[in-house]
């Protein structure tokens, strides 16, 4: 049909360019019109949709559309126009074809059926990316921009290496599970879990994305780690080394997020940490697992946009996106604080909303599994969610101590594009079939049974009672310090304050030792550079004596053997 | 095919010819409209002979009929007919960019600039086309001399030490190999190679053989600019007029580099060659200095076309990294690098050359926030780097995969580390151009500049869709690279 031969990702590609010199109203409705023309040409590709292309001899299928790479399909073509929508009023051609080109690669990725075209997207990713985080046109934006290029070069190339390597052992460039064990099987999951944010090589998103302008991080929430956990769910199921990796990745997200100030360096945390349930679904590997990882992305990039989306218009009505700075801002912006306050119960799991019929899905995946540990350790990071995207950022935002700040509400895109995501996440919440009917394995599950609502409910409830009655400890001067105080306050989660501060050590250990190398190194690059050694011409003589050195070290080895 | 073996002689004939009447001609269109045309119709000879090697392999032309052995011949196989294509297109492409900017920095006498040109154009694809080693030594002296004279021309002064440099280490370079093939003659008494090739089996137990071949090897590493020889190349791409820098870039080191390889797996055999000197470690050691340094020394450029020079130098490195492998594969990867760094650096070149010209300065800090003053040549060298840093789909991406597959079929994963390690120091140099042209603010004090006219900016964005039609299209550069590295290792001796 039809829609095989006009693949959404180079007709998004293509209807990029537009926008480059489109200017005012002709580039909003272009805006606007290409997304949902995008969102039809996806809704038409069926269930074993197939291109295949053969060029200079190597089989490609540039186009393979079945249950697993339908699901990101759709939540892609669905994020780009809500995204979209939140960014109709920015008046930057450059940021608008960036994100663009952003969302191509992304949907490229997931319906790529080779590794070729795998690799052609996700380079295109790095470098379309990259712009939403230069865009911000700061300093601070330039530097992160250029430490999330090197890693995610790096990265390519892993993942290069990992595909010829992987050619080379068994002579199919087919994009199917892998097999275990060799150089290329690690090298390619090397490279997927850099995009997944795993760690230890996870610093660059907390690192990048809250420099990223307000609406490109909407967009970067959405597209990188998703992929990463697409690719990782067709290349990497049942590898026990992702359940653990998934599990630490949410423990370690939650924790992380305590502790720092900046909102959205806060829900870049929850990224991690909600990408973490995803790995640890790849890792389980069951029917339930998979499907639940794939309805766990779906939901979590409609909440995550949402609540980026919120501390984006909340950045940029006020300037600020430092808790300490912020508070009593439901006043003034009351749309955007029950709107974030829908996304921020969904990523809590409540019940009702979106989260909840699919992180359940995950932990209820390892109870079948009957892995205790797994379960009881994603629970334990559903608990520190709530705590802090859902309790801590708003008390300290909209609520709280009035911060003196008089900021309008977000310009009525912002809000209606809040408002889709939002009605999105409550009518998954309410209504998961459909989202169960487009999963990649039937599945037989009702997160609304009795022993989940329960069990939910109770967690909230106590989490939230702990936090309210701590209030007046945690309100006040110092955020960080009075985190730690109030740690040590409750026995119960001592254990998870000493996990936290030795990771904090280790990893502060680790980035000071990396920094004070890196400063020495710098510093001797600047004296390079200034005694101008390395960069004088050299003399004609010395030139010569080279040569004659080349020669006679050749001659030597040569006649002396 | 007879009619395509007596067109042939004349790719490098009709810029020897033309260029003396070159000389001759008034004014500034003329010579200028001769050595277009010249270059032109050189391209599409070489274009007919490399289509004809493909159907009827080697093609052999005795110059005034006397027999081969006696007599000087041309004897093109897909390795040199591969090299020539590359040599007259670039010269073909960037002849019609480079007329404003001569007219610009060589306002005076251009009949006797062109000619120079012409001449140095007919030296390179002499060395390229002709199966006579004597006469490879010939028209190394012709191109190099011409092109002494060409770097001197630039404007700025220190071009002409530039020049002086490269004219001491050349002739260094010359010396050497003419050392080498008297050694040859002495042995054997004939200079052609494919009767070389034959007589030298005899002679394989004499030192003066090896000594021979070391003076070749490094007499050519001189002009191919191998890590630690390179040091005339930096000043001359940076001080030389810029359609002279763009065109050598392209051109003067890869046919340096094939007629090295012709030498040492033609003439004396890679049986021989690797076994006699340790040319495969030294090779590799040296190329991995000149990946390295190469690139950090690209880093540290203030300098645009500096930092162009200086990434040259690790780009050769990756070529002789393949050729240290003593694959075909990796001899594939190298013959094809060779043709793609042509490609992305005469591009690179190219749009440099529209940033010294429009700017005045080629400073890396005076190109602050050009990007929106001239977008048009920017996203052209953006393009171009992404080539060169081997981003997919550009021709790049296609030399480093062939490269790193090399690698491992080699079974040395070590290199790909490096290989990808030097990627990604390309990958900072590039983006810091890019970062400072887009990026930073334009200053206040800062001269306004404009964009180049459409002239300029046609053949440059030609060169980039070339390197973006390669990236896609690999069926005649890989074609080619194979059938050239198949065609130099004579079947069978490589493993």
């Amino acid at each position: 049909m039809l829609a095989e031969w006009l693949h959404p990702a180079l007709v998004l590609a293509f209807g990029a360019l537009p926008l480059a010199v489109l200017q005012g109203r002709a580039r909003q409705v272009w805006q606007l019109a290409l997304p949902l023309l995008v969102l039809l040409l996806v809704a038409g590709l069926e269930d074993g949709a197939r291109v295949t292309l053969e060029l200079a001899g190597l089989e490609l299928v540039p186009l393979r559309a079945d249950g697993l790479s339908l699901v990101f399909a759709w939540i892609f073509a669905l994020i780009l126009v809500i995204g979209n929508i939140f960014a109709l009023q920015v008046d930057d051609g450059a940021q608008h074809v960036a994100a663009t080109l952003y969302a191509a690669s992304g949907l490229g990725a997931v319906l790529a059926g080779d590794l070729i075209t795998l690799y052609v997207f996700w380079e295109v990713m790095m470098i379309a990316s990259v712009w939403l985080i230069w865009r911000r046109r700061r300093q601070a934006a330039y530097n992160a921009g250029f430490r999330y290029l090197i890693v995610h070069a790096l990265g390519g190339m892993l993942l290069l290496v990992g595909i010829i390597a992987h050619w080379q052992g068994t002579g199919s460039l087919a994009f199917d599970a892998f097999t275990a064990g060799g150089a290329a099987f690690w090298l390619i999951l090397a490279a997927f879990l850099i995009n997944a944010a795993a760690p230890p090589l996870h610093a660059w998103l907390p690192d990048a994305y809250p420099e990223a302008t307000v609406t490109g991080t909407v967009f970067l929430s959405a597209f990188t780690t998703k992929t990463a956990v697409y690719v990782l769910a067709r290349g990497f199921p049942g590898t026990e080394l992702l359940v653990w990796l998934g599990v630490f990745m949410t423990l370690y997200g939650v924790t992380y997020a305590f502790l720092v100030n900046d909102i959205r360096r806060l829900l870049s945390y929850h990224i991690m940490s909600q990408v973490g349930y995803m790995v640890a679904g790849v890792g389980l590997g069951s029917a339930l697992a998979i499907s639940g990882t794939a309805a766990h992305a779906f939901t979590h990039i409609l909440y995550k946009a949402l609540l980026l989306m919120g501390a984006g218009a909340v950045l940029q009505m006020t300037g600020r996106s430092k808790l300490t700075e912020l508070g009593g801002l439901y006043r003034y912006m009351p749309v955007t604080f029950l709107l974030y306050m829908v996304g921020g119960l969904s990523i809590s799991a409540f019940p009702l909303f979106s989260g909840f019929v699919s992180k359940t899905m995950i932990i209820e995946a390892a109870a079948v599994d009957g892995r205790g540990v797994v379960f009881l350790l994603m629970t334990l990071a559903g608990v520190g969610t709530f705590m802090s995207t859902t309790l801590k950022l708003p008390w300290y935002t909209f609520l709280g101590h009035d911060s003196g700040l008089r900021p309008t509400e977000a310009p009525l895109n912002m809000r209606l594009a809040m408002g889709i995501a939002a009605l999105l996440c409550f009518l998954i919440g309410i209504m998961p079939g459909w989202l169960y009917a487009i999963l990649p394995y039937p599945v037989d599950y009702n997160a609304y049974t009795a022993s989940h609502l329960l069990k939910e409910m109770q967690l909230l409830l106590f989490t939230g009672l702990a936090f309210f009655l701590l209030l007046g400890v945690l309100g006040g001067k110092d955020k960080l310090s009075l985190d730690l105080d109030w740690f040590y306050r409750v026995p119960g989660w001592r254990a998870l304050a000493g996990i936290r501060n030795g990771l904090a050590a280790i990893d502060g250990g680790a980035r000071a030792a990396f920094m004070r190398r890196f400063h020495a190194a710098e510093a001797w690059a600047t004296h390079l550079r200034l005694s101008d050694w390395p960069l004088r011409s050299w003399p004609i003589g010395s030139m010569a004596i080279w040569t004659a050195v080349v020669l006679a070290l050749l001659l030597l080895a040569g006649l002396g053997g | 095919m007879m009619q395509v073996t007596d067109l042939m002689p004349f790719i490098v004939l009709l810029p020897l010819i033309a260029g003396p009447v070159c000389a001759l001609l008034p004014g500034r269109g003329l010579p200028w409209l001769l050595a277009t045309l010249t270059a032109g119709t050189a391209f599409v000879l070489a274009a007919l002979t490399l289509g004809a090697v493909f159907d009827g392999g080697t093609l052999r032309y005795a110059f005034g009929n006397w027999a081969p052995p006696i007599g000087i011949e041309y004897r093109v196989d897909a390795a040199n007919a591969f090299v020539a294509l590359l040599i007259t297109g670039v010269a073909a492409v960037l002849l019609p960019w480079g007329r404003p900017l001569v007219d610009h920095e060589v306002p005076e006498r251009q009949g006797a600039f062109y000619a120079l040109f012409l001449i140095a154009l007919a030296g390179l694809l002499g060395i390229t086309l002709t199966g006579d080693v004597f006469n490879v030594f010939v028209f190394l002296e012709i191109s190099s001399l011409a092109t002494y004279a060409l770097i001197a021309q630039g404007r700025d002064r220190r071009a002409l030490i530039a020049a002086f440099r490269y004219l001491i280490m050349g002739t260094v370079g010359a010396t050497f190999l003419l050392i080498g093939i008297a050694f040859i003659y002495l042995l054997t008494g004939s200079l052609n190679m494919a009767d070389l090739a034959e007589r030298l089996v005899a002679s394989e137990d004499s030192r003066a053989l090896q000594v021979a071949l070391g003076f070749i090897v490094v007499g050519f590493s001189i002009k191919l600019a191998l890590f630690p020889l390179h040091h005339w190349l930096p000043n001359a791409y940076t001080y030389a007029p810029s359609l002279i820098t763009a065109f050598l870039a392209a051109t003067a080191t890869k046919v340096a580099l094939y007629v090295m390889l012709r030498f040492i797996f033609d003439v004396f055999g890679p049986a021989y060659s690797f076994m006699a000197l340790p040319l495969s470690a030294g090779f590799m050691a040296l190329a991995i200095g000149g990946m390295f340094a190469g690139s950090w020394l690209a880093i540290l450029q203030s300098n645009l076309k500096r930092m162009l020079a200086y990434s040259s130098v690790a780009q050769v490195g990756y070529m002789v990294l393949g050729v240290s492998l003593v694959t075909l594969g990796g001899l594939s990867a190298a013959f094809l690098h060779l043709f793609n760094h042509g490609l992305m650096k005469a591009a690179l070149f190219a749009s440099a050359g529209i940033i010294a010209w429009r700017c005045g300065s080629v400073r890396i800090d005076d190109l602050r926030g050009i990007g929106r003053q001239m977008p048009w040549t920017l996203t052209a060298f953006a393009l171009a780097g992404l080539s060169l840093i081997g981003i997919p789909p550009t021709a790049g991406f296609i030399s480093k995969w062939y490269l790193i597959s090399a690698a491992i079929n080699a079974d040395q994963l070590w290199l790909v580390i490096l290989i990808l390690i030097t990627s990604l120091m390309a990958l900072v140099y590039i983006a810091r151009v890019v970062e400072v042209a887009w990026l930073q603010p334009r200053p206040d004090d800062a001269p306004t500049v404009t964009e180049a006219p459409w002239t300029l900016l046609v053949p440059v964005w030609l060169l980039v869709a070339a390197n973006f039609w390669f990236g896609l299209d690999t069926r005649l550069t890989v074609g080619a690279a194979t059938a050239a590295a198949e065609a130099l290792a004579g079947g069978g001796l490589l493993p």
